[in-house]
């Protein structure tokens, strides 16, 4: 008897028949396509984009070249040549962060002791020739300075957690 | 101004007029190719929760032009050691067939290029023509990959032209006629009278059978793309990509037009009563020919992909038993009081 | 010389074309393709004799589906042309004469009914299918039975033939595959997550 029903059943293609309404009911739901150009989703403060070298308020770059960043970075995407400044510090001559090899994982910035290098949440960046993607240290500092306003929030917002 | 026309051709005249007719057949046809892409694209996004191409044109209405001005520009690349005239001669034997059968295909008891006598027959002879191009394509194309979708698609066609072709045995039985202008007046008088109810089995198999034929979702294991990237087009780009598309979609079309002329009445109206006869009968057509279209694009929004052998099994033990058994009730049942049901 | 005739020597010289390509072919691939351009022109050769039934049915069975199937086969298997070739002229004079008897059989069989072989011209609406049917199911009802027990017959035995069960198929009936419920496969046993702390506790000292 289970048979001789089960076999009505799939005659009467009942169970395709369930399929075919849970899509059709959703052809009418509403839709969650984000138009992205226009319309983004919403970005955590902790997002983790483009980098950047911040300044303290006088304008003094942070980064005082301790080369933790260099060290812990696991794709091997931070160069930094060092040497000491005029006044005496020691600054970073040359501050270079290969995005090609970046796999923004953030240890740098979790490893810096000065706040200098930051994730930022800027995502738009392309390069158009070959070597543009690796970032100066000119680069990463006009970087930080375009979106001071920004990373500083962002920083705030997260402190709590910290 | 036909006459004068007419008088300066002369002997060729009946030539240039059946182009023209030809023309007037498919460059609507290919029209609405283009526009059912979009509309598969809208229509699966929607389904799936999306929006679809919205970008080209208002709402995307200009999607299609898109696409085929993009691959119109595209380089065909020929595989090395391929067959090359074989390689280029497979998507015109995939579209010939397509376009082919619209000759016999009426729009309307008057609107028909030619009105043969063995329509039925005739559309079944060049729709079964079209797995050559698939073959020959994946053949020629000197790739695994194209050849395992041949194969696929080969074996595929071959076993559900026989259920498809025993459906149309009931159709022409329950007509009298294998003229398919004859099979659709057959039906006039009201949804009823349309061969679907009294054929149900039938109606349901020839549209299962449909999708299986032109190699649509769920029974695409012909292209497979999770499986053997896009099967026998595999090697191909640009416009000979584009001819088989427009053949997968033509022969889509084609099959929507004789499943609603065969059992849904054509451009009968469903009930002959005031608001329903003031609309033309071509219009009935388009909308069912429109209805059954969405349902192969319901399908594919909704079905997985059949595995291999359960396409066949279906093919060859379920659906070619059923259609038999139906034939053997149909017939059985016309030599009772009770056949008038059934014409 | 009218528009059919042109056509119709088109059409006898594309055939003969085809035909031979189908002999002469080095790619068995080519010949069975040239095999389908034969038969579509000989289904257009009897179209313009107004025998459109045999014709479509030409088409749909021989273009359709037969010759699908020769290609699936050809395609698969592995030819060696070169050994195939190998006995041709060893072979040639057997192969002669069994091709002009053949060819002798024809012409004796086409010489006696060159009577009435240009189509008699019926109006629009004569349909050949129906009188092909009537013909078939009245005069040689009996011939047709026993063409079609036969081909049963055929059908059957090689089913036979080639159906064996294999005992190592892990061959699963999707019907019963999805009758399959959580109950059939599945026990619940409802456990408390751990022992409690304190009892544990106290097992160890004891």
């Amino acid at each position: 008897m289970e048979r001789i029903i089960s076999l009505f059943k799939s005659l009467l293609l009942i169970e395709l028949l369930k399929g075919m309404s849970i899509t059709g009911r959703h052809f009418f739901s509403r839709k969650i396509t984000v138009q992205f150009p226009e319309e983004r989703t919403p970005m955590s403060p902790r997002f983790r984009g483009l980098h950047a070298q911040r300044r303290y308020p006088n304008g003094e770059e942070r980064c005082i070249a301790c080369k933790l960043c260099e060290a812990v970075c696991p794709a091997l995407a931070i160069t930094i040549e060092s040497e000491e400044r005029a006044d005496g510090t020691r600054r970073t001559s040359r501050y270079d962060i290969d995005l090609y090899k970046c796999i923004f994982c953030g240890f740098c910035e979790e490893a810096c002791p000065v706040d200098a290098i930051v994730e930022t949440r800027f995502i738009d960046y392309h390069g158009e020739v070959r070597g543009d993607l690796v970032q100066t240290k000119e680069m990463l500092l006009a970087t930080g300075d375009r979106l001071e306003a920004q990373i500083a929030a962002d920083r705030a917002a997260d402190a709590k957690y910290r | 101004m036909m006459t004068a026309i007419q008088g300066f051709l002369g002997p060729w005249w009946t030539l240039a007029w059946t182009l023209a007719k030809i023309l007037v057949i498919v460059l609507p046809l290919m029209g609405a190719v283009a526009y059912l892409t979009l509309a598969e694209r809208k229509i699966i996004g929607y389904m799936q929760v999306r929006i679809g191409p919205n970008r080209v044109g208002i709402k995307g209405i200009l999607q299609p032009l898109a696409d085929a001005g993009k691959l119109l520009f595209k380089e065909i690349i020929i595989p090395a050691k391929s067959n090359k005239y074989l390689f280029l001669l497979a998507p015109v034997l995939s579209i010939a067939p397509a376009l082919a059968a619209w000759a016999v295909v009426p729009f309307s008891p008057e609107l028909v290029l030619s009105n043969v006598d063995a329509s039925l027959l005739f559309v079944m002879a060049i729709t079964s023509m079209g797995v050559y191009g698939v073959i020959v394509a994946g053949w020629a194309s000197n790739s695994k990959y194209a050849f395992l979708g041949a194969m696929r698609s080969a074996a595929q066609i071959v076993s559900y032209e026989l259920a498809m072709g025993f459906a149309l045995v009931g159709v022409l039985m329950a007509a009298q006629s294998l003229n398919l202008v004859e099979i659709v007046q057959g039906q006039e008088g009201g949804f009823w009278n349309w061969y679907f109810i009294p054929l149900f089995p039938l109606f349901v198999v020839y549209i299962v059978a449909g999708v299986a034929e032109t190699n649509r979702a769920p029974f695409d294991v012909a292209e497979g793309e999770s499986e053997i990237v896009a099967g026998f087009h595999v090697e191909y780009s640009g416009m000979a990509f584009a001819v088989f598309f427009l053949a997968e979609y033509a022969n889509m079309i084609l099959i929507a037009m004789l499943t609603s002329l065969m059992f849904l009445g054509g451009w009968d109206a469903p009930f002959h009563a005031a608001p329903f006869t003031w609309v033309p009968g071509f219009v009935w057509l388009a909308a069912k020919v429109s209805f059954v279209l969405l349902l192969f694009l319901w399908f594919r929004a909704t079905f997985p992909r059949y595995r291999y052998d359960q396409i066949m099994r279906l093919g060859w033990k379920v659906f070619i038993p059923l259609t038999l058994a139906w034939l053997m009730v149909v017939g059985a049942a016309m030599q009772t009081p009770y056949g008038y049901l059934f014409h | 010389m009218n528009f059919e005739t042109v056509i119709f020597y088109i059409f006898a010289a594309i055939l003969l074309l085809s035909a031979a390509r189908v002999v002469t072919a080095k790619s068995p691939i080519h010949a069975a393709l040239s095999l389908v351009l034969a038969f579509f022109t000989a289904a257009a050769i009897w179209l313009l004799l107004e025998a459109e039934f045999l014709a479509i049915t030409l088409v749909l069975v021989y273009v359709g589906a037969v010759t699908v199937l020769f290609l699936f086969v050809v395609m698969t298997l592995d030819f060696n042309v070169e050994k195939m070739r190998q006995g041709f002229w060893r072979h040639l004079p057997a192969a002669l004469v069994a091709g002009g008897i053949m060819a002798a059989e024809m012409v004796l069989v086409l010489r006696t009914r060159t009577d009435n072989v240009a189509p008699r011209n019926f109006d629009v609406h004569y349909s050949n299918t129906k009188e092909l049917g009537r013909l078939l199911y009245t005069d040689y009802v009996y011939p047709f039975e026993l063409a079609a027990v036969l081909l049963l017959v055929a059908i059957i035995a090689a089913i036979a033939l080639t159906l064996r069960r294999r005992k190592d198929t892990k061959y699963i009936d999707p019907a019963d595959q999805v009758k399959v419920r959580r109950e059939d496969r599945l026990r619940l046993v409802s456990m408390p997550a751990e022992k409690p702390a304190r009892a544990a506790a106290e097992k160890t000292e004891g």
